[in-house]
């Protein structure tokens, strides 16, 4: 019994040591400034001032980032989804030539490290023209070889049976597919949705490498340039940080059941 | 830090209209996918259509090689434009001086080779991945254990630490430099509550060992007080994956195995030494391998926490091939040194496979 007892105390210590930097966070954001700046242990209001929000806002265009930040995460989410649902099918269902050996080169993809091909890209996106726009922000990363990897092992889980009647009723792939394929393999489609927007959400380098303009900036670029530009006001720095994390900690609190589902599934089948 | 790069670029965002229609046609496309919402009769004999011209008997020589173009055709053109040609692009450039467009063999290596800061760089991304990957698997297996033995309350307690993991890099990272500021940060606070001298933390530039031994070390040695926090950082950061995935593999050990080792009269140490371990080996072997090659790329952590003071304590390699790209133009040279990173996560995967791999107990 006194085991089961230091367990839970060694667990709870550990639980509030993680989370400790999110409540000073908390804390501190909504803090008068001459709080935030002294030394002191405390990390809790006198008063809360929820002003500080909208000072936040005012001090660096949030606002747009926010904008940008969720265009190009929604866009670069619905094509992964299409993108990697049409391959994802036509690996798994339909036999042409080549279907293996592209399948492997598709795979190959995700052995190359981003870092690598970061100065080449740059350079494709620079003469394509596309510096300071949101197609260079979006277009690279509406295709990846893990989410097609991963639709295409939901539709070999699929009997086959389904096809053969549809085909036997007169309905080609395409139909198949819209129809009856990709409703079954939802909760793929969900998983691979999820990665795509916090990947694009959180995505800080390339957004870094192809944008100068403040205009194009997305908030994870415009967070880390608010220390400087903002002066070091540590509430209103607090503030925007809360703010940042607010939609992934959402998301992830709505879609928990998928995250875990998908991280078992990496943990166990290695 | 505002470097205006390409002059004659537009800087106008001109492309918003064309891609807002783009991104409003896939968004409805995915909804109708996503909810089930039937195209309605017309999409559905547009579909038709599609499908009797591809399976046109014409075509019957080629299995489904018509459909398979067309759905294939939108990843692939991607991949191959953003993921296959900059990896040939990068090993073609890196034989190049860029600005100057001349043609330079192997001259980028042989710099790479005497260049004291990319062996720093190097040096850095090993004790950075040698301070993450061993404390955070040992120390997401405890908490993991311990959770796992718990039964009640184990959720919440999940939730909790898997908390820093969903928020993003950047903004917990700036919440950690407000807590490690040199004069009035929380830390330093804490340190003089209890009377120990306060440190500059994320500035310092002198090695963690020189300052716990008050100067047995010479300041160079091991890796530098500002880089220690970068990998207690990142431990903190990634620690609640790791607990996730280790609960997940200790939850499918089957029970019996377990109780048989009791029967045999083994101690809760035997049997994790003995049993769990052996049998979790696949869940260790497949975290081991993701962190290792995120060890090598990490790039947020290091950027965010050293943004204004960066130096060469905590330049790894990533952020010194962004250093050649965003503030010294030097493309050849960065490439090359990209080449030399793929280079080495290739390298160290395949024998991370070849000599853990077979120590890997499948059921």
């Amino acid at each position: 019994m006194s085991r089961r007892i230091l367990s839970y105390a060694i667990l709870a210590v550990g639980a509030l040591l993680t989370t400790f930097p999110f409540m000073w966070m908390i804390g501190t954001a909504f803090m008068s400034d001459r709080e935030a700046a002294a030394m002191s242990l405390n990390f809790w209001p006198a008063v809360w001032r929820w002003s500080n929000i909208m000072q936040t806002f005012q001090a660096a265009p949030f606002g747009r980032y926010f904008y940008n930040s969720f265009l190009v995460a929604a866009v670069v989410t619905a094509s992964v989804v299409l993108t990697s649902l049409l391959a994802g099918y036509a690996f798994a269902r339909l036999r042409f030539l080549g279907n293996r050996l592209v399948f492997a080169l598709v795979l190959a993809t995700m052995m190359i490290p981003f870092e690598v091909t970061l100065i080449p890209n740059f350079l494709i996106i620079r003469d394509l023209g596309w510096y300071n726009t949101y197609s260079a922000l979006i277009v690279p990363w509406c295709a990846n070889a893990f989410s097609i990897f991963l639709v295409r092992q939901a539709f070999l889980a699929l009997p086959g049976d389904y096809y053969d009647a549809a085909k036997i009723d007169g309905c080609g792939h395409l139909r198949f597919l819209v129809r009856v394929a990709a409703p079954l393999v939802k909760p793929t489609l969900v998983t691979v949705a999820l990665f795509a927007f916090l990947g694009s959400y959180n995505a800080l380098m390339w957004p870094i490498i192809v944008t100068s303009d403040k205009e194009m900036r997305v908030v994870q670029y415009g967070l880390t340039v608010f220390w400087g530009e903002g002066g070091v006001r540590v509430n209103l720095l607090m503030c925007a940080s809360a703010i940042v994390i607010l939609p992934t900690v959402a998301i992830y609190f709505a879609a928990q059941r998928y995250f875990l589902e998908s991280s078992l599934s990496a943990g166990i089948k290695g | 830090m505002e470097v205006e790069r390409a002059p004659g670029q537009p800087r106008e965002c001109s492309d918003v209209n064309g891609l807002v229609g783009w991104g409003l046609g896939t968004l409805v496309f995915a909804g109708c996918l996503l909810f089930r919402r039937p195209l309605g009769t017309a999409g559905d004999t547009v579909l038709a259509r599609l499908d009797d011209i591809l399976d046109h008997p014409r075509f019957a020589r080629l299995g489904d090689g018509p459909s398979a173009v067309l759905l294939l055709v939108p990843a692939l053109v991607i991949l191959a434009v953003f993921g296959f040609a900059p990896l040939l692009y990068a090993v073609y450039i890196s034989l190049f001086d860029v600005h100057a467009g001349e043609f330079v063999a192997l001259e980028n290596y042989v710099r790479a080779w005497n260049d004291p800061e990319f062996w720093g760089s190097i040096r850095v991304t090993i004790y950075y991945a040698l301070g993450t990957i061993p404390t955070t698997l040992v120390l997401s297996f405890s908490i993991a254990w311990l959770l796992f033995r718990l039964g009640r309350g184990r959720g919440v307690f999940r939730t909790a630490y898997f908390l820093p993991y969903v928020t993003s890099v950047v903004a917990a990272a700036t919440v950690w430099r407000v807590l490690l500021r040199p004069h009035s940060g929380y830390v330093n606070a804490l340190f003089h509550a209890v009377g120990l001298p306060a440190q500059t933390w994320l500035i310092e530039q002198r090695g963690v060992l020189y300052l716990l031994t008050h100067g047995w070390f010479a300041p160079e040695t091991g890796p530098s007080l500002a880089l220690c926090c970068i990998i207690a950082f990142d431990v903190w950061h990634a620690s609640g994956f790791a607990i996730v995935i280790f609960l997940a593999g200790l939850t499918a050990i089957p029970r019996e195995l377990e109780e048989a080792a009791v029967i045999d009269g083994a101690g809760p140490f035997q049997i994790l030494r003995n049993v769990i371990l052996p049998l979790l080996s696949p869940t260790v072997f497949f975290l081991f391998i993701v962190s290792a090659i995120k060890a090598f790329q990490s790039f947020n952590s290091f950027y965010t926490l050293t943004n204004t003071a960066r130096s060469t304590d905590t330049q790894n390699l990533v952020i010194y091939i962004y250093a050649q790209l965003y503030e010294n133009q030097r493309f050849g040279y960065g490439a090359t040194i990209a080449v030399c990173l793929c280079v080495a996560i290739v390298a160290l995967t395949l024998l991370q496979w070849r000599f853990l791999g077979r120590k890997v107990h499948y059921e």
